[in-house]
């Protein structure tokens, strides 16, 4: 008897944080977005590659959005991510260079991208879904290289965009660009957090976990996940967008197959599902990245692969899932 | 312009032949094992190497290191497939898919280590170069080779999965492998050789393939598409399905490189996405 209420007891302390959402803010969570702050005044020689672990973790958590929350496997993420870097690149070449303009323009292209490919995406099971996003990234890759009277080809297309509010301009040291990401990331963090424990976000959990049943509790399976591609699309384009600025520079290399890769690899190493992950994947593996391939390239690849297939195998959950286990059997006296 | 034409189909069906004899055993890992294995062209990659190696550093003529080219691969396919590949069957495809890309970039950085990132030269024996001049068009005798011995090895594994005992205990296990467990069949040593005999098949098809595909340490990952995409368009697990999934494929692609070479790689994704959005299971594909 004892034994049983004990049981139900350390069951009750080991409950998964977010079993029902309340979108209160954690101190840890507060801690979390200290960090980056911090950095700013900490580490100023590393703003420019703040600025772009911020921008990728944006990216990361797009990706997340769909593949961990909604269960869509996709290999080609990356298409959104270029789409929104071009988008800001030619508008700003073109017509108005002012930032904020681009964001949202690029958001927008890339969304409405990802609205078209939603319709392909929610047919078919887990491999159909994998190769038609897997083509639709070649097939874009492919498109930006043979337009290289609009895209610039191969080498990319370089641009001055403006000053943010007709103040700042993008310097090298990367100090607007850093505040710039930052608050960015920070912004479009805020709509996912609320986003993802929502009404959408719990149903697109519900599909995730058992697509099948979900039509029996009335919800409409393929309506929410068009929604969230959708949407993962249009922020995907915002980080591209990011990228472009801060970089002044759209590259073919932003639509590749290897970028989606680097991208779900990130994912899967910070923990998906969780939000958080993607910003922590996407750090680690930015800084790794710096680290590793500055002493050599190729070692830097085999290290990638090799702990991606010990993560498979033995991590499960990434480093945020991890972390989550240890504290579900050590934290009961803790918290 | 006929004579073109039948020169273009010619090249496209060799084409597309190699991507059979690659495909066909990701055909049945992911076909019918349902296991998303994006690392199968380091399998073929590995193949290439085994016969480029033989062949420059041993001295062995072409057609002697076709076999070992088959034998390496398979080894490697029993050995990978028992130590690692076997406890994901009943993973996510997300880490199938995640491991089996590690398991890539993995063979490409070993790859560029040990052989550098360089193509690597192949050379053919006299007997299998040259043209033969047939009334209207010319056909690549190597090519014309190649179409007869993915000819001969397709008859073979119809015979070997339709006909012997082997075949229809891999079509059991694959249908329902709690029930074929239960019919006395050791399922774990029947996937393993199924494993075996399609990596070895892919390593054969990368050897064979050095002159047609190139061979260099990004090998797996650019022609992963074409791989998945034989697997994807053909169905789940038929090997017909694969044979005429592989040759459209080989056909357009060489049509799309030779007539319009402007949008190139464009034409083999759109078709890849009109095949998807037309046949959701693939052409020979079970209705779900």
């Amino acid at each position: 008897m004892s034994a049983i209420s004990t049981s139900s007891a350390a069951a009750a302390n080991a409950r998964p944080p977010n079993l029902l959402p309340d979108g209160r803010w954690r101190p840890l969570e507060l801690a979390f977005w200290l960090i980056p702050i911090a950095l700013y005044f900490v580490a100023p020689d590393y703003r420019v590659l703040g600025s772009q672990v911020l921008i990728t973790g944006l990216f990361a958590l797009s990706l997340d959005l769909i593949l961990g929350y909604a269960g869509i496997v996709s290999l080609g993420h990356a298409a959104f991510f270029g789409l929104g870097a071009y988008a800001a690149a030619l508008l700003a070449k073109h017509f108005t260079g002012d930032p904020l303009i681009g964001l949202v323009v690029a958001a927008l292209v890339s969304a409405a991208a990802g609205w078209l490919v939603s319709f392909l995406v929610v047919r078919g099971n887990d491999l159909t879904r994998l190769m038609v996003t897997l083509g639709i990234g070649l097939m874009l890759w492919e498109a930006a290289n043979k337009a290289s009277f609009i895209t610039g080809g191969v080498d990319g297309l370089s641009f001055t965009p403006g000053k943010l509010f007709g103040v700042w301009s993008f310097d090298l040291a990367g100090n607007t660009a850093y505040v710039y990401a930052l608050v960015v990331v920070f912004v479009v963090f805020l709509f996912a957090k609320r986003l993802v424990d929502s009404p959408l976000g719990l149903s697109l959990r519900g599909i995730r976990e058992g697509g099948k049943r979900m039509p029996a509790i009335g919800a409409p399976v393929v309506v929410r996940l068009r929604t969230i591609f959708t949407i993962a699309a249009g922020i995907a384009g915002i980080a591209g967008a990011l990228l472009a600025q801060t970089t002044q520079f759209a590259s073919i290399d932003t639509l590749g197959f290897p970028r989606s890769a680097e991208l779900m690899i990130m994912l899967v190493l910070g923990g998906t599902g969780r939000l958080y992950g993607a910003l922590v994947g996407a750090a680690i593996f930015m800084i790794a990245h710096d680290y590793l391939s500055a002493i050599d390239p190729v070692y830097w690849e085999f290290w990638i692969g090799f702990f991606l297939v010990l993560i498979v195998l033995f991590a499960h959950g990434g480093i945020l899932g991890g972390l989550a286990a240890l504290r579900a059997r050590f934290g009961r006296s803790g918290s | 312009m006929l004579g073109n034409i039948l020169g273009v189909l010619f090249d496209g069906i060799a084409y597309g032949s190699l991507l059979f004899i690659i495909a066909v055993g990701l055909s049945v890992t992911l076909g019918l094992m349902n296991f998303v294995n994006l690392a199968h062209g380091a399998f073929a990659m590995l193949g290439g190497y085994v016969a480029v190696m033989a062949m420059t550093r041993a001295g062995i003529p072409f057609l002697a290191a076709l076999p070992l080219a088959f034998i390496a691969s398979a080894l490697v396919g029993v050995v990978l497939e028992r130590t690692l590949y076997q406890r994901l069957y009943k993973a996510a495809h997300l880490d199938q898919v995640l491991f089996s890309i590690g398991l890539v970039f993995m063979s490409i950085a070993a790859t560029t280590y040990f052989f550098g990132a360089s193509q690597q030269p192949v050379a053919l024996p006299a007997y299998l170069q040259g043209q033969l001049h047939l009334p209207g068009f010319d056909v690549g005798i190597y090519r014309l080779f190649l179409i007869g011995v993915v000819a001969v090895l397709t008859l073979a594994l119809q015979w070997l999965l339709e006909r012997t005992r082997f075949g229809s205990q891999v079509r059991a296990s694959v249908d329902n492998a709690t029930a074929a467990a239960g019919l006395g069949i050791n399922v774990n040593r029947v996937f393993a050789l199924t494993f075996a005999l399609g990596s070895g098949l892919a390593g054969l098809g990368g050897a064979l393939g050095i002159d047609v595909l190139g061979l260099d340490p990004t090998f797996p990952l650019k022609y992963m598409v074409y791989f998945l995409l034989v697997v994807a368009v053909g169905g789940s697990g038929t090997i017909k399905g694969a044979l005429i999934a592989a040759l459209i494929l080989g056909v357009f692609d060489v049509a799309g490189k030779y007539y319009v070479p402007q949008v190139g790689g464009f034409v083999i994704y759109a078709l890849m996405v009109v095949l998807l959005i037309l046949f959701p299971t693939g052409l020979y594909g079970k209705k779900t």
